[in-house]
């Protein structure tokens, strides 16, 4: 009833498992640690030679040592031996050192298994197209394997993979329909590991000079909007993120403050859209400005931030609206105006005289905005994603001094003249812009449109949004940053793209790989009420979904079960017409028996049917003619000889 | 245990299948899971929770992948036996305490190979693999131990088939009406003191062994032993094999008779005795009969000789 355990392991099996080995492992090099990588690589070529030498496998001790030492190591990298991580590095390292005890088939079946378990754990790490192919590779490899390891020599490799292929291929159609059916759970059954999601980009909570140019090197993508009405024009897309209101004089932070719900007027028509975030590993959501109702587990802080409850550790879909203008706290309170106006007070002292003077002149906020605007548009200034170091006061040397920065230093320095001059300001961070893919008509936000701009906040207007990089450089707003550098500066491949076809390729890749997130990895417990729904099968529960499973997949399976017991011998082309000149020769009431030969019959007819006798002698020889007379597949005799019978 | 056989016949049908060839249809197949197919579930139960704790899109697909795998490779298991023809071969007789080898052929009209295909007949240590090839016809041989004198019985034989994937075991039982002669165990004692010829006379006293007396064109019955090779090879094989002839034999004439064993032995060992003096007195070509009480060969020679004596002695009754 089970296959043997003491069955020894076929030489020629080994290769497979090794090839199967190599393909579930090979892609964790990626992210282990390189001791880890050497290791298994060792272990991999040890038990390569010991095959190819077909020498003694190493005793129960050594193993028992190497165990140790894996273990060891993996406990000082990551300090335990559970969580993502380390459960990975162990898996790798037990795989490797199965091979070396590949003695029996169930060592080998053993080594499938593991293999089998490895494949999801690729998943952690990525979910994209090329992956998903790799991995259906992989798992070919090791269903080949099997049948390698189960049809012992006689199985050739040829033949070993194209069976694994069709299997494979016959699989197919219960994963789709288990993928669609199956009971969806959505969320973690139990609390994960520390580790569970780690090593993603994107904006911090706080800004220091060089922050945001550092991601707008970055080409990843940061969320895909698809507007249900028109997109806006560009350069009215302000994705809002952390508001930063803290300043040491060299960094800003966010400052905690009491919730207070933000009051929104709305000056135009909201629209609707729906943001596909990639995680970041923080809880706001980047809404478009400003923000109208959001769905019951948002919540709106009092800086406007569209927040979620729990870090976005995985990608999520969520459903907003947006007011392009809008009247944002007219009547804010005294302590938060008051808070917009600190400055640390040694802090750039040549800005705050400046400020002081500008103070002096003009008394209406709106005037100052202006002023400082003006100053950034005027000669000097440039915009350049690598500005020179600056030093103790950074807002001094840059206004006065370097006049060359990104985002950040015109927000900061904007908004340090503000306060300075009485008016309440704080800085803004999110992404702004955005490219829409004209394939699937997807606003893609990349790393590389993170943005800071400011906001000031003026009487009977509330808090309204400056950008002082406008000033500078309005390509930067209306067309992206690509447009806005000077030729020369170093900025991400992707984003400069200037040939047309290569930009309808990467558009075409990007759209499908959109596809791919929001229909295959985003398909989810809602996807899949909808999806019910549009099947005849309205608010399914759990049981209703296992009996359409069931149904679907006996379907499926007496399918393949008709597959295999349809199997018509072949029979040759030629005995086929000679059965056929038989059966037409038994309605002329001659019979003949099974023992019979052609000519033994063209015979018997010379005396019993002399009329039908030469008809069959001809058909007797264009048969043995078509069968044996050495020219494959001619049958236009017989098939003449064929026609003459009545 | 007696319930449980029962059940057991019923569930399986067991009965004898004949001496016709049969052919696997899908009722005579049963199919299980091995303990390789529990642990690859136990694994996928694993992966499915693993998929869901961290809400892999992938992973889900992957476990239902390797689900819909298990199944069809169930299915193929199925089909690696389905359809197949058995047909009982002819067994030849074996001593007891040798192994019994009952040939079936099996054949396929299939234009895939079967492979892996196991044969184990019931309460056997030992079983046989083989494959065979696409619309071809392989003979396996299913060994059985021989421990008794007489008729064997092929027992209920299983033939089983983990091929594909090795996740589930398809089988079926076969029950071809078929019987091995096991001859006793020889055993090697001295042979009697040659007896002198029962009817003298009329005998010209040819077909001994001791003066060589000329040659004779060789029967099929004809030890290749005493084929004159040399002889034969002078005219370049255009005619037949020549036979050296002995005269000279017929006073050495063996009788092997039940009495001359010893008295006080066991019945089954003075059968013994006798089978290892069958096969010492064919081994030196000499003419011998057999004596049994209620059972008389007349002397000869030659493999079907032998073969009649062993029989008489095999089925010789209790």
């Amino acid at each position: 009833m089970s296959t043997r355990p003491t069955e020894a392991l076929d030489h020629g099996a080994a290769p497979w498992l090794f090839a199967a080995a190599l393909a579930t492992t090979l892609p964790h090099v990626e992210h282990q640690p390189p001791w880890l990588s050497a290791l298994a690589t060792l272990l991999f070529a040890w038990s390569g030679w010991l095959w190819w030498r077909n020498g003694r496998l190493p005793g129960r001790w050594v193993l028992a040592a190497l165990v140790a030492v894996a273990c060891g190591g993996v406990m000082v990298e990551f300090r335990t031996l559970f969580g993502r991580d380390a459960g990975v590095a162990m898996l790798v390292v037990f795989m490797a050192m199965k091979l070396l005890e590949l003695r029996s088939r169930r060592d080998a079946v053993v080594v499938v298994t593991l293999g089998y378990f490895l494949l999801l754990t690729h998943y952690f790490y990525s979910q994209s197209i090329p992956t998903g192919l790799w991995l259906l590779g992989a798992m070919t490899l090791l269903t080949a394997a099997l049948v390698r390891l189960h049809g012992g020599a006689a199985s050739t490799p040829a033949a070993t993979l194209r069976y694994a292929g069709l299997l494979t291929l016959q699989a197919v159609p219960f994963m789709l329909v288990l993928y669609l059916l199956f009971p969806r759970v959505s969320g973690p059954l139990w609390g994960l590991p520390q580790d569970a999601h780690s090593g993603r980009s994107g904006l911090s909570d706080l800004m220091a000079p060089g922050n945001i140019a550092n991601l707008a090197l970055s080409g990843e993508i940061a969320f895909r909007v698809r507007f249900t009405a028109t997109v806006p024009p560009r350069d009215r897309l302000y994705w809002r993120g952390p508001v930063l209101e803290a300043y040491d004089g060299k960094t800003w932070r966010q400052q905690t403050s009491r919730p207070r719900p933000p009051q929104i007027e709305a000056l135009s028509p909201t629209l609707a859209y729906e943001t596909t975030l990639e995680p970041h590993q923080q809880r706001w959501l980047l809404a478009l400005d400003a923000p109208g109702t959001l769905p019951a587990d948002l919540a709106l802080e009092s800086t406007l931030t569209a927040t979620s409850r729990v870090p976005i550790v995985q990608r999520q879909r969520f459903s907003l609206t947006a007011a392009l203008d809008y009247r944002f706290n007219p009547d804010e309170e005294r302590p938060v105006l008051s808070r917009n106006l600190l400055l640390p007070p040694a802090a750039n002292p040549r800005t705050r005289a400046l400020a002081e003077s500008w103070r002096q002149e003009e008394s209406s906020p709106e005037r100052l905005v202006q002023k400082a605007l003006t100053l950034f548009s005027g000669a000097g200034f440039t915009y350049t994603l690598q500005p020179p170091l600056l030093g103790e006061h950074p807002v001094d040397d840059f206004l006065f001094v370097t006049q060359r920065g990104f985002c950040e230093h015109y927000a900061s320095a904007f908004v340090v003249l503000m306060r300075a001059a009485g008016v309440p300001a704080r800085v803004v961070t999110g992404y702004q812009g955005g490219e829409a893919n004209p394939v699937d008509g997807f606003v893609v936000v990349r790393q590389s449109d993170a943005h800071a701009w400011a906001e000031v906040w003026l009487a009977g207007r509330g808090w309204t949004r400056v950008d002082p990089t406008a000033a500078v450089s309005p390509s930067r707003v209306e067309s992206g940053i690509a447009a806005a550098m000077p030729a020369g500066e170093p900025l991400p491949a992707l984003i400069q793209l200037r040939s047309d076809w290569l930009r309808t390729l990467h558009f075409r890749w990007e759209a499908i790989n959109n596809a791919w997130n929001q229909y295959v990895l985003g398909y989810n417990p809602q996807r899949q009420r909808e999806l019910l729904t549009r099947l005849g099968l309205p608010d399914a529960d759990w049981r209703k979904l296992a009996a359409a499973l069931a149904i679907a997949c006996g379907g499926l399976l007496l399918a393949v079960t008709a597959w295999a017991l349809y199997q018509r011998p072949r029979r040759d082309p030629a005995a086929r017409l000679w059965q056929k000149a038989l059966r037409r020769l038994a309605r002329s009431q001659v019979n003949s028996p099974p023992w019979e030969t052609p000519l033994a019959l063209a015979r018997r007819l010379e005396d019993e049917h002399p009329a039908l006798a030469p008809a069959v002698r001809e058909l007797a020889e264009a048969y043995l003619q078509a069968r044996y007379g050495g020219i494959p597949d001619d049958l236009t005799r017989l098939r003449a000889a064929l026609a003459r019978l009545p | 245990m007696r319930l449980i056989a029962e059940f057991k016949r019923r569930l399986f049908r067991w009965q004898s299948d004949g001496t016709a060839p049969l052919r696997l249809g899908q009722r005579r197949i049963f199919i299980l899971p091995t303990r390789a197919g529990l642990l690859f579930a136990a694994a996928l139960l694993a992966m499915l929770t693993g998929a869901i704790n961290y809400n892999l899109a992938l992973g889900h697909a992957l476990v239902f992948l390797l689900a819909g795998l298990a199944l069809v490779g169930m299915v193929h298991a199925f089909r690696n036996l389905y359809g197949l023809s058995i047909a009982p071969g002819r067994c030849l007789p074996v001593f007891a305490g040798d192994s019994a080898l009952f040939p079936l052929q099996l054949s396929s009209d299939r234009a895939t190979p079967r492979l892996a295909l196991e044969l184990r007949a019931a309460d056997e240590a030992v079983e046989v693999r083989c494959s065979v090839a696409a619309q071809g016809l392989t003979e396996a041989a299913v060994p059985v131990a021989a421990t008794r004198r007489g008729w064997l019985e092929l027992p209920r034989t299983r033939l089983a088939t983990t091929y594909p994937l090795g996740l589930f075991v398809a089988w079926s039982y076969l029950q071809p009406a078929m019987r091995c002669l096991v001859y006793p165990q020889p055993l090697a004692t001295p042979l009697p003191p040659p007896q002198p010829a029962t009817h003298s006379g009329d005998q010209r006293g040819d077909g001994g062994q001791e003066d060589f007396s000329g040659f004779r064109e060789r029967q099929p019955a004809d030890s290749p032993r005493h084929v004159a090779w040399k002889a034969s090879a002078r005219d370049g094989g255009q005619r037949p094999l020549l036979v050296k002839q002995f005269a000279g034999g017929a006073q050495h004439e063996l009788q092997l008779d039940w009495s001359l064993t010893p008295e006080g032995a066991a019945p089954e060992a003075r059968l013994s005795i006798l089978a290892g003096w069958v096969l010492a007195a064919d081994d030196s070509g000499a003419c011998y009969g057999l004596r049994l009480p209620g059972h008389e060969i007349e002397p000869g020679s030659g493999d079907a000789h032998r073969h009649r004596c062993l029989e008489a002695l095999a089925l010789f009754p209790a």
